[in-house]
């Protein structure tokens, strides 16, 4: 396959595209859609190409068009809606969990919804309780759904491809962070199947769970906690429901020591299950209590002052890490760490506003 | 007054709905079907006049009171009796119950029972048609409080703007559960006119004669062919029994037996088998010989439920996902 170096954003345009150009029945919709901007990039120039019929700004009316969506999958459209907020689309979690969620399951298998739901999470730039939330456990919660967050331009095209191509409703989580970030992309469509996690850093000390931009962090981490002669393995989720168990539990297997990190709050969530897995199945096999990160239980607050503390950083990481081989937490200065850009922007060439 | 045939055919319906919601009740103390049941006995006329102008290929979708509009589109009764049964031979395999029914062999797609729910979900359904240009209707009906949610007007909207072949059909039985329409919405609303601002067109109509239900679907139909965009129909009308179980509750004192028994007076199968006499076109000796014969075609539904095997405990966890 011919492959070369794009943005995660590109490869999120390159995917619909070709989806688009493959199936008639696959048409877009969200706020937005059709704007200069374009989602960030990622539904640029589709309106030309494949008209306002298949690609559709809408109504501000999230719960109504989740219903026009999954209506339309019914009878046989493949609908791929977009949210430019994760917030946004709470208004229509009725849609969500009561219809496409549970559509196929309460009328005995006899129909099916197509539904892809694009969510952009993201942080930073001040905004705050309401615009930067990252709610991926809720969705993971519901039977039915399946939710996928990838971390690279590579997996990003081929998770949303079989997204789309899938019969049942697929939450797609997108970190803002992530879309300006390259990587190499094969030019042709392909697939990579949704509830399957990746070894991204074979290690054999300690096992690393985490997901979306969390993993670039995580990355980060790993190569710090090298000098501490601590090979760490890297599993990325790319999706969260289903859940790759096997790859996680191996992964422990190998290593002993577990540490989580998700980039959403703590309580109840996508850290917690992963703890609760491998205590169930792999508890005797651990070494060291497994731990994790993830964010503080409060809201998400906007001053970049307060921010900054909010948001677990990469030292917290290693600290986490070095916890399990019963080593003391560093500072920053120790740890090597220092940061020659504000935490609130995802590098330097950003300027606000989002 | 309609031709024979025709008067003949929605007589049979509307006392078919009739009688099968009465035996349901009938039943229901048994304790075998084991999920609510909501049931239409009182309002009949408006599920059958809209259903009698559709065709096979034109989506009904409906909510929780779903009953006599799954059988008005001509939902295979054996399979509605199996599922509230929770058979494996019900219309949704025993995993719907009596509010979730479907019947793809005649495109009613389904019934759900969150208020208002439904609507957008038909809305685009209808979408679906325009989008694929096909030549058919999509019919949603709700109740009065399915209109005061939001979705409602977001489906006028978004129907109004795509002008989607959708016929939304209000079935205004005046309460939601116990609430009384003059607690929930102010005297003044009119839902019709609300359509209107919306660029509908729409009508509304007395639900208990199901001749005007007729006339004004007839009418729906063909504007709607004529590529007029969507309609609102409005039907006024009254649910009999409880909101949901078979008994009456009139008792509780949410209603006045008074405003029940006038309601009961205007009975809709009894007022057409009235004018369908007059008119000469059925005599007793006949309305008799139809009422046992869907007496019979229940019985045999029945039987068919009672005799069909339970899911089996493997089938807890298939069809999550497709």
């Amino acid at each position: 396959m011919v492959s070369r170096e794009i943005t995660y954003a590109q490869a999120i345009l390159e995917a619909t595209d070709q989806c688009m150009a493959s199936d008639p029945s696959v048409y877009i919709l969200g706020l937005g859609v059709t704007d200069p901007n374009g989602i960030f990039g990622t539904t640029l120039g589709l309106e030309k190409k494949y008209g306002s019929k298949r690609v559709l700004d809408m109504p501000v009316a999230e719960n109504g068009m989740t219903g026009v969506a999954i209506g339309s999958a019914l009878v046989g459209m493949r609908p791929i809606m977009t949210h430019q907020r994760i917030d946004f689309m709470l208004l229509s979690l009725d849609q969500v969990i009561n219809n496409a969620a549970k559509w196929h399951y309460m009328f005995g298998g006899q129909m099916k919804v197509p539904l892809v739901i694009r969510l952009l999470i993201g942080r930073g730039w001040g905004q705050g309780p309401q615009h930067s939330q990252s709610l991926q456990a809720l969705f993971a919660h519901i039977p039915g759904l399946k939710v996928a967050m990838p971390t690279t331009p590579y997996d990003v095209k081929g998770l949303l491809v079989s997204a789309v191509r899938d019969d049942n409703p697929v939450i797609f989580i997108e970190h803002r962070w992530l879309y300006n970030i390259t990587g190499n992309v094969p030019k042709e469509l392909y697939e990579i199947p949704i509830g399957k996690a990746k070894n991204i850093k074979e290690g054999k000390d300690v096992t690393i769970v985490s997901s979306s931009y969390a993993t670039l962090e995580t990355l980060k981490a790993a190569k710090i906690l090298e000098k501490f002669e601590i090979d760490a393995e890297i599993i990325d989720l790319r999706s969260i429901k289903p859940i790759d168990k096997k790859t996680i539990l191996d992964s422990v297997a190998k290593t002993g020591r577990l540490v989580v990190v998700d980039g959403a709050w703590r309580s109840f969530g996508v850290s917690a299950e992963i703890l609760a897995l491998v205590a169930e199945n792999s508890h005797g096999l651990l070494k060291r209590a497994p731990k994790r990160v993830a964010f503080p239980d409060v809201p998400t607050p906007t001053s970049w002052a307060l921010a900054r503390h909010y948001y677990p950083k990469v030292s917290d990481i290693v600290n986490t890490v070095r916890a399990v081989f019963d080593l003391p937490a560093q500072s920053e200065e120790q740890l090597g760490i220092s940061y020659d850009i504000p935490l609130d922007v995802p590098d330097r060439k950003f300027t606000g506003p989002f | 007054m309609l031709k024979k045939d025709t008067a003949l055919e929605l007589y049979h319906k509307i006392l078919r709905i009739r009688i099968v919601e009465e035996k349901i009740a009938e039943l229901y103390s048994q304790q075998e079907m084991r999920c609510p049941v909501h049931l239409c006995t009182g309002q009949e006329a408006i599920a059958v006049g809209v259903c009698a102008h559709l065709g096979k290929e034109d989506y009904v979708m409906s909510n929780h009171r779903g009953h006599g509009h799954y059988l008005a589109k001509g939902g295979d009764l054996k399979a509605m009796m199996a599922e509230i049964y929770g058979r494996s031979t019900g219309c949704s395999k025993g995993k719907g119950g009596s509010m979730h029914l479907t019947d793809l062999n005649v495109n009613f797609l389904g019934s759900t029972p969150i208020v208002g729910g439904i609507i957008p979900v038909a809305t685009g359904a209808a979408f679906g048609i325009a989008m694929k240009d096909q030549d058919r209707l999509t019919v949603v009906f709700f109740g009065d409080a399915a209109t005061e949610e939001g979705v409602f007007c977001e489906s006028l909207n978004f129907a109004a703007l795509k002008k989607l072949p959708i016929i939304f059909v209000c079935e205004n039985n005046f309460f939601s559960v116990y609430s009384p329409l003059r607690v929930r919405q102010p005297k003044e609303r009119d839902n019709l006119a609300l359509a209107k601002a919306y660029g509908i067109s729409g009508a509304k109509g007395n639900g208990n004669d199901i001749l005007e239900v007729y006339q004004l679907m007839e009418k729906a139909v063909s504007d709607i062919k004529r590529g007029s965009g969507p309609y609102y129909l409005e039907f006024d009308t009254y649910r009999w029994r409880e909101h949901c179980g078979p008994g009456y509750d009139n008792h509780l004192g949410y209603r006045e037996e008074s405003e029940f028994l006038k309601w009961r007076s205007l009975c809709p199968v009894e007022a057409y088998e009235k004018k369908m006499i007059e008119a000469r076109m059925i005599n007793e000796e006949q309305i008799k010989e139809l009422k046992s014969k869907i007496e019979a075609e229940f019985e045999e539904a029945v039987v068919f439920a009672k005799k069909s095997p339970f899911p089996g405990a493997e089938d807890v966890f298939t069809e999550v996902y497709a």
